[in-house]
């Protein structure tokens, strides 16, 4: 799969949106200015991006609790994010549903999803409804290593693999499911091994190098857009920040985090785009203005955003 | 007009709706060649196909998510489950995903899609294949929730479920299957939340649902024998719920009864009794009385079920017992 330099300068570009619009809603947080909880994707910039780069309007992704990255990627509107996230009239849900169940069905997201293992009978139906249509579209179902040990990822692997849904499973291993490291919550090291019960392919790529993960992934886009059904996509990332913040991650081990910090996957894709002269250091001031730019009009628009009329608490609980 | 089964009536409108609309596909096991648990798919297979009837794997959480997620992708999915008890191990893609999508999301998706569920006690199958749980799924705000006590309601009842743009429970009862009416054989609808006045009276109103409709009009043949008329109204969807119908007949009668298969702790029946005394009270004349089982899961052997199952005698002695 080759990439274009613009295509390259365009998934670096959202690497570092996803990890400045996460910084400014971490902030905002800490100053108690959003309600609720937000689970920030610090560190695991390279999945959503790289999952989502070949990926078309048309195509349907399921996300998680942990959704803001995978909204980005898939091309969300940041003003309507940032008025969700601040409980804004303006914001992709009005206010109803707030960091963990942002949704744009006019770009195929069909929801972030505070349920862990919620998504992937979502993806299947959203395949189901691809395969009914006879598209060649395609249901990226995200899910994290603890909605791995869910029931339902594995009904929904199942289920895809008999059915041969167009659905590509990107899991995120981050190495916890809230505070449960992966050594403890299974005992197969890689989650793409369970794909053999499936007879699917499984694949594990470096989460943290944006190229390795799209190319493993679209693969299997292109495998499940020709009709020979689902994949799994293990991308070994890290969770730089709590579960949710607030979270002082007394579970860590010493020196864990600084290990993936040096394996940062911005600047690694960063440095890697300027020894290719694909980025020079001016362009990269650029891009950074750019996004900075951006967010602070999405902030400013959701900040400025009226709040919800008590009036509205019953609407739409039915269409 | 024929008449026609319960059962039929139901394949009638799935056949029908399909015939018309190519979005909808039904799912759920052995509803393919094998034609359904309870027989209602019966030859749906061989006029649309597995791309539409399809036979799906025992997984309830992956058939409830799957016809969730096809409904917010575009189709409009039915789904059936051999048991409403098996949806214990799907619930959370029901009332989290399909049930809150349009409210969470701010309004901008719509989940249209129908869950059929066989409910209900009489067959000897004991305590995880006979409960009537109805009451779950009418505490969830964004399902509606049908129960057809007739033919003509159940084919009615299921067109409009199928062309409603929300995630709707259907729930069938197993007794009922064989039950015949007289049932149109053209498409029709019927509206949700408008209640059957099934039979006139002036006494004593009383509340009934599904499988039980038909066991409060026996009762209420005898005691109009005693001279007692009872108003029997079946609201055939709890959820939207006909309050107003309700409510006009016991400022009418001024009693009411209210009587359900499920237990009657926390049941639906708690729910219209709450609502009555709340908008009615002055009209009463008598406290309002529930019939419905005893607080205990379904049993196997027949004379434990007969005692589980609220009958005739136990409405009629409670309706004695109302007017002193």
């Amino acid at each position: 799969m080759s990439l274009s330099n613009e295509q390259m300068v365009g998934m670096y570009t959202t690497m570092v949106k996803i990890r400045q619009f996460e910084t400014r809603v971490q902030g905002f947080f800490a100053e108690g200015k959003i309600p609720g909880f937000v689970h920030l994707y610090i560190g695991e910039e390279a999945v959503a991006t790289g999952a989502c780069a070949g990926l078309r309007i048309t195509d349907y992704i399921t996300s998680t609790h942990r959704g803001h990255g995978h909204l980005i990627a898939k091309g969300g509107d940041l003003k309507q994010m940032m008025g969700e996230i601040f409980g804004r009239t303006t914001g992709y849900c009005k206010g109803k549903g707030g960091s963990m169940h942002i949704a744009d069905i006019d770009l195929g997201i069909l929801g972030a999803n505070g349920i862990v293992g919620g998504g992937g009978p979502l993806a299947n139906g959203a395949g189901l409804a691809i395969k009914a249509r006879k598209e060649d579209n395609v249901a990226v179902c995200f899910f994290g290593d603890g909605a791995s040990n869910q029931g339902t990822t594995q009904e929904a692997l199942n289920l895809a693999s008999a059915w041969k849904l167009p659905v590509v499973f990107v899991n995120e291993n981050n190495g916890y499911g809230i505070s449960c490291p992966t050594s403890k919550s299974m005992a197969v090291t890689d989650i793409a091994d369970r794909a053999a019960a499936y007879d699917i392919p499984g694949v594990v790529v470096d989460g943290n190098n944006v190229l390795d993960v799209f190319e493993a992934v679209s693969e299997a886009v292109k495998r499940a857009r020709s009709g020979d059904g689902p994949s799994l996509i293990e991308c070994k990332t890290y969770r730089w920040r709590g579960h949710f913040e607030g979270d002082a991650c007394v579970y860590r081990e010493p020196g864990e985090l600084e290990r993936w910090v040096e394996k940062d996957p911005i600047p690694r894709f960063e440095n890697k785009l300027l020894a290719e002269g694909i980025l020079t250091p001016e362009t990269v001031a650029e891009i950074k203005t750019a996004v900075e730019k951006e967010l602070e009009t999405a902030v400013t628009f959701a900040l400025d955003s009226p709040l919800p009329d008590p009036s509205d608490l019953t609407r739409d609980v039915y269409a | 007009m024929a008449t026609k089964t319960y059962l039929q009536a139901i394949n009638d409108g799935l056949r029908q709706e399909m015939e018309r609309d190519s979005n909808i596909i039904l799912l759920g096991e052995d509803i393919g060649r094998f034609g359904g648990c309870f027989g209602v798919t019966q030859g749906l297979f061989d006029q649309f196909g597995e791309d539409r009837v399809k036979d799906t794997p025992i997984t309830e959480s992956a058939i409830i998510g799957a016809a969730t997620g096809a409904a917010a992708a575009g189709l409009r999915p039915v789904a059936e489950l051999m048991f409403v008890d098996f949806i214990g191990v799907a619930m959370d893609q029901l009332f989290n995903q399909a049930a809150k999508m349009h409210f969470m999301f701010g309004g901008k998706i719509k989940i249209p899609m129908v869950v059929r569920m066989p409910q209900g006690a009489g067959l000897g199958a004991a305590a995880q294949h006979s409960q009537s749980l109805e009451a779950w799924f009418m505490h969830v705000p964004g399902l509606k929730v049908v129960m057809p006590a007739t033919p003509y309601d159940a084919k009615g009842l299921l067109i409009s479920a199928i062309r409603d743009d929300n995630p709707v429970v259907f729930l069938e009862h197993k007794l009922l299957y064989g039950t015949t009416g007289e049932v149109p054989d053209d498409p029709y609808t019927i509206d949700f939340g408008k209640a059957n006045i099934c039979r006139k009276g002036e006494n004593l109103t009383i509340v009934a649902t599904s499988q039980m409709v038909l066991t409060a009009l026996d009762a209420a043949e005898q005691l109009a024998k005693e001279g007692i008329s009872c108003e029997v109204i079946d609201p055939r969807t709890i959820s939207p719920l006909d309050m107003g119908t309700i409510i006009e007949s016991v400022k009418k009668t001024h009693a009411l009864l209210v009587v359900h298969e499920a237990v009657k702790i926390g049941g639906a029946g708690a729910e219209i009794a709450a609502q009555v005394a709340e908008e009615a009270f002055d009209y009463l004349d008598a406290p309002i009385v529930r019939v419905g089982a005893p607080f205990t899961p379904v049993p196997f052997s027949t004379p434990l079920e007969q005692a589980f199952i609220p009958n005739a005698g136990r409405i009629i002695e409670a309706v004695r017992k109302m007017r002193g």
